[in-house]
Formats: structure tokens, C-alpha cells, sequence
């Protein structure tokens, strides 16, 4: 008697479940994360060197320490103080600080790339000081930092994987959760590696097509 | 809040996550040193005008940097294993971050090569040097200069990306250490936070070497 199941079409739903896990947490902590991010980003642009450096290091602790780790942490923080979230909560709070590191520092050096004359003409030109955020500080420094910030999204939704270690069902769990069942791991995770690599390619692609369109703007 | 943190049994058990330290130390450079090999073939093959070398490093570059590193020590781990080979948890972790780590550097070297100019690979190949003499003796030492930022902050994330070994059955190195010796009090936080603040202390000393090494190295 068999007990060994084949790979069936319930598992690749299975497994498309799992993805969907992924990409949702993926959208939570860069929405999240870049939110943050572009507001430390852009404190510590107008702040002066001592509250900069501060807010630096500060982020730099998340770049600094695994990912597996602050996520354990955060887990057992939330259980110590009895906070209540759920692992996907949880998750989600941790990848977005984690992004929010990395997007400020782009979104920094992206507004410190837009030269200071620019201000000064949109400033004596009779636009506020927001306008000129708004209509020429922001639009050019996104420019510089929007191929960092696809960079840093792809980042995340790889690093999405690791949340399998505080017990949420992703698209590497749920594959590993077939293997044990099918046994057959170079198939499945085949499937799996195709399925993330779909995802980046095709993610990649549309933001090529968007830097694509933007380039006829450039300065 | 009626939880106690336990300090001291954490304390007296950093000797042991000290020697797991030096382990995973080990494994990250020698996933670099392997990777940076590997790289520079990689880099040279793609540029080669022959269709197999160039479609096959491509191949390698696409799928180490568009897949979780985990995912690739999970291949190691699992997927070897349909072809006979067995490698242990040590083995995994190591081919998982190697490959990552070839990736990745293979485009940071064909980003460098970019930048030196054609014509000192032909300047050197007219002067007499072979094409290995003249990639050893001109373009390499250029080349590194160019990548060596990045070489360092490609090793930063090799040491976090050591971390992942424990899902795989890793049990030696710092995190693996951390998590046995966890599993055994369930003082997770405060075992976890020493684990966090020796990473911590392991990059930041290592990218004050690589500082250092970068003063001395390129003092012209």
C-alpha cells in the first residue's frame, strides 16, 4: 500500500496560497515601511548633524542584527508585555521598521541629491517652502530614489520567507508542509523558486516600464 | 507585567555563544572567499561572447538574486538530496550563502569592470601579458578598489544571512547555539537580545576592519 501521495493540483493552490501570504505581508510593510521611511528620511535631511546621527543609528540597529532575530524578538516582546498580536502582526510591525531603515536612507540621499540652487529658484520664483517640497524637491528626488526603493521592496518580499519561524503558513512552509507529505522536494521547491521568481521578474519588469516612461523628464 | 527577566543565567552562557560566534565568523567568510572565486568567473563568463558560458552565468546571477537566500539553503538542504548528495546542515548553510553571495558579486564586478576603461586590457595585451597576466596585474587590482565598498557590505549581510542556518538544523554557529540553549530555558528574550547585540557588535567590528583595511589599502 502506498501511503505517499503524488503533487496534485490542491497543493499548487496550496502553495498560491502560501505566495499570497507572502505578497500580502510584502504590501503591508512597504506601505508601512516607506511611509516611515520617508518621514525619517526627511527628517534627517532638514536635521542637523547631532539628531542625525542619532536617528542613524537608531535605524542602523535593524540593518545591523538578522532579520530571524528581530522577528524571535519581537515575538517574545509582544508575549512578555502580553500585547496580543498575531504572528502576521507581528511580522508585519518588524519587515516595515526593517524597511523603513533602508527607505530612509535612500529617500535622504535622494533629496540631498536635488541641488540647493533648485530651492532657491522655486523659493524666489514665490512658491512656499511646502510647494517647493511638493512640486520640486519630491517628484526629482523620487527619480533618484525609486530604482533603490524597487531594490529595497524585492528585498523585503524575499525576506518575507523568514517569517516561517514565528509559525505563519508562507509559500516556503506551505512547500516544506508538501515535502514532508510527497516527498519530493526538488520538484516542489522548484515550483516554489519559480513562483518567487515570477513574482520579482515580473515586479522588476513594470518598475523598468515606469523608470522607462520617466526618463524622457530627466533633468 | 509579571514577567522577570533573568539576566544572569543569559550572562553565564555567553562563553558558549561566543564560541558560535566564531562559527558563524567562519561561515561568512568563507561564503564570501568562495563566492568572490565564483563571482569572477561568473563576471568574466558573462561578458564572454560564448551563448552557453554567458546564458549560464545569467542563469546562476537571475536565480541567486530573485529567490530568498532561505529558499536557496532550503535547494541545499532538500533538493541536493534527489541527486544522492547529502550535505549536512553545515554544508547547506554554506553552498545556500555561496551562491547567494556569487550573485550578487558577480553583478557588483560587472558593475566595476564597466568602469575600467577597454583600453587598459588592450594597453597591457599589447605590452606582452596573456590574458590572465593582464586581468591578475592590472585589471584586478583597479577592480578592486572600485568593489571593495560593496565586497564589505556584501559580507555584512553574509554574516545576518548565517542566522538563517538554524532552520535547516544548524546548531553550531551563534544563532543555533542561541536557539538550543533557548530551547532548553525558553528564556527567549533575553537570550535572543544577546544573540542580537553580538551580531550587532560582529558587523560593526568587522566594518571597522574593512575601515581600516581601506585606509591602509588605498592610502594613494
Amino acid at each position: 500500500m502506498n501511503f505517499m501521495s503524488e503533487f496534485s493540483l490542491n497543493d499548487f493552490l496550496y502553495m498560491t496560497k502560501g505566495l499570497g501570504v507572502s505578497i500580502t505581508l510584502t504590501l503591508w510593510a512597504v506601505f508601512f515601511g516607506t511611509l516611515m521611511g520617508i518621514i525619517f528620511g526627511f527628517v534627517r535631511s532638514v536635521v542637523g548633524f547631532f539628531l542625525n546621527f542619532i536617528i542613524g543609528s537608531i535605524l542602523d540597529i535593524f540593518r545591523s542584527v538578522p532579520l530571524l532575530i528581530q522577528l524571535i524578538l519581537a515575538n517574545a516582546l509582544s508575549a512578555i508585555l502580553k500585547f496580543g498580536y498575531s504572528p502576521f502582526q507581528i511580522s508585519c510591525i518588524v519587515l516595515a521598521v526593517y524597511t523603513s531603515s533602508y527607505v530612509s536612507e535612500t529617500v535622504r540621499s535622494g533629496l540631498l541629491s536635488v541641488p540647493i540652487p533648485f530651492r532657491r529658484s522655486s523659493r524666489s520664483l514665490g512658491l512656499t517652502y511646502f510647494q517647493t517640497l511638493k512640486e520640486i524637491i519630491f517628484p526629482l528626488a523620487l527619480r533618484v530614489s525609486f530604482p533603490s526603493w524597487v531594490g529595497i521592496t524585492l528585498g523585503v518580499f524575499k525576506d518575507t520567507s523568514l517569517v516561517l519561524w514565528i509559525g505563519i503558513i508562507e509559500l516556503l512552509k506551505s512547500s516544506q508542509i508538501i515535502i514532508t507529505r510527497t516527498q519530493e522536494p526538488l520538484l516542489i521547491l522548484s515550483i516554489a523558486g519559480i513562483l518567487y521568481f515570477t513574482v520579482s521578474f515580473c515586479f522588476t519588469r513594470v518598475t523598468g516600464m515606469i523608470e522607462k516612461k520617466w526618463e524622457k523628464y530627466e533633468l | 507585567m509579571n514577567y522577570t527577566f533573568h539576566w544572569y543565567p543569559a550572562f553565564k552562557l555567553l562563553p558558549k555563544m561566543l564560541i558560535g560566534s566564531i562559527t558563524t565568523i567562519e561561515v561568512a567568510f568563507l561564503s564570501i572567499l568562495f563566492g568572490i572565486i565564483i563571482a569572477a568567473i561568473l563576471a568574466i563568463a558573462k561578458n564572454s561572447k560564448n551563448k552557453i558560458f554567458s546564458s549560464f552565468a545569467s542563469t546562476w546571477i537571475e536565480i541567486s538574486r530573485n529567490t530568498p537566500a532561505l529558499y536557496q539553503i532550503y535547494m541545499a538542504y532538500f533538493g541536493l538530496g534527489t541527486f544522492g548528495i547529502y550535505v549536512g546542515s553545515f554544508g547547506a548553510l554554506l553552498i545556500g550563502i555561496t551562491f547567494n553571495n556569487a550573485g550578487y558579486l558577480a553583478e557588483i564586478f560587472r558593475g566595476g569592470l564597466r568602469a575600467i576603461p577597454s583600453t587598459q586590457m588592450k594597453t597591457a595585451r599589447s605590452l606582452g601579458m596573456n590574458f590572465i597576466q593582464s586581468f591578475i596585474y592590472i585589471i584586478f587590482p583597479q577592480l578592486f578598489r572600485i568593489v571593495f565598498h560593496s565586497i564589505a557590505n556584501q559580507t555584512v549581510w553574509a554574516i545576518l544571512m548565517t542566522s538563517l542556518g538554524v532552520i535547516v538544523g544548524m546548531n553550531s554557529d551563534l544563532m543555533g547555539v542561541t536557539n538550543e540553549l533557548n530551547s532548553l530555558s525558553f528564556r527567549t528574550f533575553e537570550y535572543f537580545l544577546l544573540a542580537a547585540i553580538l551580531y550587532y557588535l560582529i558587523t560593526k567590528l568587522f566594518l571597522g576592519s574593512a575601515f581600516l583595511i581601506n585606509l591602509k589599502l588605498f592610502r594613494y
